[in-house]
């Protein structure tokens, strides 16, 4: 089998299973850009690659682990249970994942926050902060994949087809969701107190301090935003595979990268390069040599590389933020 | 002193919950046998029994411990100041006595003697591997790494990258991967040095000159990307690399000079002498930069890159240099490694392997090289020491917790490091001199 013959074929799957790769590519694009929601405020507000942000993601999972595995056991929910496990999921998830952001706010970087530490200091703390809760999430919940029983959805059921593409609930709830989801953030930060608060600190710190701008609570509330996005994708990241793992760093990775590719520090940037990144992965699984997905991170990486050289703040742009 | 202040309070509150958090961290891992989302279990409702006096649950004594921390604290507070001083002057000894120039000849004759005499007096063939492998190389690569993120200020995310490029190129070259070794007759190991510095030289000045004019932040996750697809690669593509196993038949060193003959067996020893060569060689070279035009120009850059831009400093340039001096460094560091170990396979390249480099460098003092080099003796002794004999009710996987919590408490009370550089403290000290209250600060979460 030659070379062109390889890519030909993989044009080809694409054509036929267009519906297909299209659904997988805004499910985990939806997935993505959540995620990167966080990276992008925490940037925008504190000038900082939040590095412990993969694992906030991950605690977002447990808790959809704990809560499904409470309540279902290990039976397929039906009906009801499906919509009320997943408004309680997402909430509960959410609220998760937002006290573990705050907590690593409040131990890893506001201590050097008071005392001005340089950038290095604050990005070695994240990288202590994420290892710390990866390996005692290990310790507590096993290390690895850890497959659970319970379903929230059937297994199989779609929802309805395009052609002879059938979509599953699942696809359909995390576009939604983070439909949903994004909207709210950005309303929140284009519309409210609060949003004109953490993009007057992302401006400048000192001044919007001394315009009454609390510091402090702004930032506490922009990691409580991102950190909930985080814990609902990872409940329906949970729930979708029927696993968790104790390391949020392969999402977290991708996030960052659908973050900096739409450019950093632009809410919608984030929105836009998660929806890119996902799509781009499920359109070049067709051309993975022998099947095998790391050739997906490969593709992935060489496009940011390149976007980035081409245009150093990404597609939308940066909204560069300080160090407060 | 009242105890039921604000300020007290909120102590008492983050002690309570560090009690909390350090009785999980050190008890028994939850989720053994069962699946752990049964439930939270193991560690914190374990019961212990305490010198058969009592037994209960191990959070308890945890806690009692933190009220007791506390009671004692607030009592103690007007003399904390006094305590912090002494503090002060145990912690910045390292540094004072390092200061005199005859204290330091001292120091260095003594490590010599010791580098020198230490096979003879370690007599476990074990303890003797792990200062060739765990300790020798990777001070090498920490001095690499050092070059990056020390001098010049780059982040650098993906060290292994480099190294990964370096071992691979000798397997590549000596003939043991299942591709063809690119010469019809595969070459010695010991000549595949420079072939595999060179190697991941190149590599480095090609990734570095389209991505080292991005800002830091960009930098790191570029670096980062490409120690990964580097990994990927390795890993998955069993017919270039051997895949998963990787190369298990690395041929050893072997120095044939034509009237003089070495051959490298398997007894560590005479690798500990390569190594040490090597590392001596690696610090004199590294200090000479140092304080050499290039060295300066790194600092001026890492300092202020526009306000050197405008003296004639061409950051570009200098910074592709800092890296192109770290990857090949990296590079040398693979090398080594699979001349010393004999087999090479993916898991030793993975991304952890980058951020351990980096801790090292962290740990004994960004930009200093006596203090990367102590680093990297101590960090690596004691983790091998925990992971071989796993003292104090620790478990093999807990290494990372502790390192994320040390990494954690470092950036907070001494974020230079052990052993900083001299300038380097200056820089970290400046906030930290104008923030007199700061343990208690961090203890109550006070607002200033």
């Amino acid at each position: 089998m030659g070379f062109a013959h390889f890519w030909f074929s993989g044009f080809d799957q694409i054509r036929t299973g267009f519906w297909a790769y299209l659904a997988v590519g805004l499910e985990n694009g939806s997935l993505y850009a959540m995620i990167a929601v966080g990276y992008t405020l925490v940037y925008g507000v504190l000038g900082l690659i939040n590095f412990a942000h993969g694992e906030v993601f991950m605690c977002g999972g447990f808790a959809a682990v704990f809560l499904t595995h409470g309540i279902l056991g290990a039976k397929v929910a039906n009906g009801w249970e499906s919509v009320g496990l997943v408004l309680a999921g997402i909430l509960i998830a959410g609220a998760v994942s937002a006290l573990v952001a705050t907590g690593v706010e409040r131990v890893a970087y506001r201590p050097l926050r008071r005392r001005h530490a340089p950038k290095l200091a604050f990005l070695i703390s994240a990288i202590g902060a994420s290892y710390f809760l990866q390996t005692l999430a290990g310790k507590e919940f096993g290390y690895g994949q850890t497959t659970f029983p319970a379903e929230v959805f059937p297994p199989g059921q779609s929802l309805f087809s395009i052609g002879s593409t059938s979509i599953h609930t699942i696809q359909l709830l995390c576009l939604v969701c983070g439909i949903v989801m994004f909207l709210s953030a950005d309303r929140i930060v284009r519309k409210t107190r609060l949003g004109r608060g953490i993009r007057a600190v992302a401006q400048d710190a000192e001044t919007s301090a001394l315009m009454g701008v609390n510091i402090d609570r702004t930032i506490t509330l922009t990691f409580i935003i991102g950190g909930a996005l985080a814990g609902a994708a990872g409940f329906l990241y949970a729930i979708q595979n029927g696993m968790v793992q104790n390391s949020g760093t392969a999402l977290g990775i991708y996030a960052f990268t659908a973050a900096v590719l739409g450019g950093i520090g632009n809410l919608r940037g984030a929105a836009l390069g998660g929806l890119l990144i996902g799509l781009f992965g499920a359109f070049s699984v067709p051309f993975a040599f022998e099947g095998n997905l790391s050739w997906v991170e490969i593709y992935t990486f060489l496009i940011l590389v390149l976007v980035l050289i081409i245009r150093p703040t990404g597609i939308l742009g940066e909204k560069s933020g300080r160090t407060a | 002193m009242n105890l039921l202040s604000r300020a007290s309070l909120k102590r008492l509150v983050v002690l309570l919950i560090g009690a909390v958090v350090a009785a999980v961290m050190t008890g028994a891992p939850g989720g053994y046998g069962v699946p752990a989302y049964t439930g939270i279990h193991g560690s914190l409702l374990e019961r212990v029994s305490y010198f058969g006096l009592f037994t209960t649950q191990r959070w308890t004594i945890f806690l009692t411990l933190a009220i007791l921390a506390w009671l004692f604290v607030s009592m103690y507070l007007p003399r904390a100041l006094f305590i912090r001083r002494r503090m002060e002057a145990v912690t910045s000894l390292p540094t004072r006595v390092m200061q005199r120039r005859t204290n330091r000849w001292i120091l260095i004759a003594v490590v010599i003697v010791i580098t020198i005499f230490l096979p003879k007096f370690v007599h476990q063939q074990f303890w003797m591997y792990l200062i060739v492998e765990q300790i020798g190389v990777w001070i090498l690569l920490a001095l690499g790494l050092n070059v990056v993120v020390g001098f010049a200020g780059l982040l650098d995310l993906g060290f292994a990258a480099f190294y990964a490029i370096g071992a691979y190129t000798t397997a590549w070259f000596t003939g043991v991967l299942p591709t063809p070794a690119p010469f019809n007759h595969p070459i010695p190991t010991l000549w595949c040095i420079p072939i595999g510095v060179g190697l991941a030289m190149v590599f480095g000045i090609l990734l570095g000159i389209p991505t080292l004019r991005l800002r830091g932040d960009y930098l790191a996750i570029v670096t980062l990307g490409f120690a990964l697809i580097i990994d990927d690669f390795v890993g998955t593509q069993s017919g270039v690399t051997g895949g998963g196993e990787g190369s298990l038949t690395v041929p050893k060193f072997v120095l044939n000079m034509g009237f003089w003959h070495y051959h490298w067996e398997i007894n560590p020893t005479p690798y500990y002498y390569l190594c040490f060569i090597f590392v001596v060689i690696f610090l004199v070279a590294f200090t000479a930069l140092e304080y050499s035009r290039v060295g300066r120009a790194w600092v001026a850059i890492r300092e202020d890159e526009v306000a050197a831009e405008s003296i004639g400093i061409n950051p570009l340039k200098y910074k592709v240099m800092a890296f192109a001096v770290g990857a090949a460094s990296g590079g040398f560091g693979g090398v080594l490694t699979a001349g010393l170990i004999g087999n090479i396979n993916p898991t030793l390249f993975q991304y952890q392997v980058s951020v351990n480099v980096l801790i090292l460098v962290i740990f004994g003092g960004m930009g200093s090289i006596w203090g990367v080099a102590i680093g990297a003796i101590v960090v690596q002794t004691a983790t091998s020491y925990l992971d071989n004999y796993q003292p104090w009710g620790y478990q093999l996987n807990d290494l990372y917790m502790y390192i994320g919590a040390l990494l954690i408490i470092m950036m907070i009370f001494r974020p230079a490091g052990i052993l900083p550089s001299r300038r380097r403290k200056r820089e970290f000290q400046g906030y930290e001199v104008a923030h007199e209250g700061h343990l208690d600060e961090v203890l109550s979460g006070d607002e200033e």
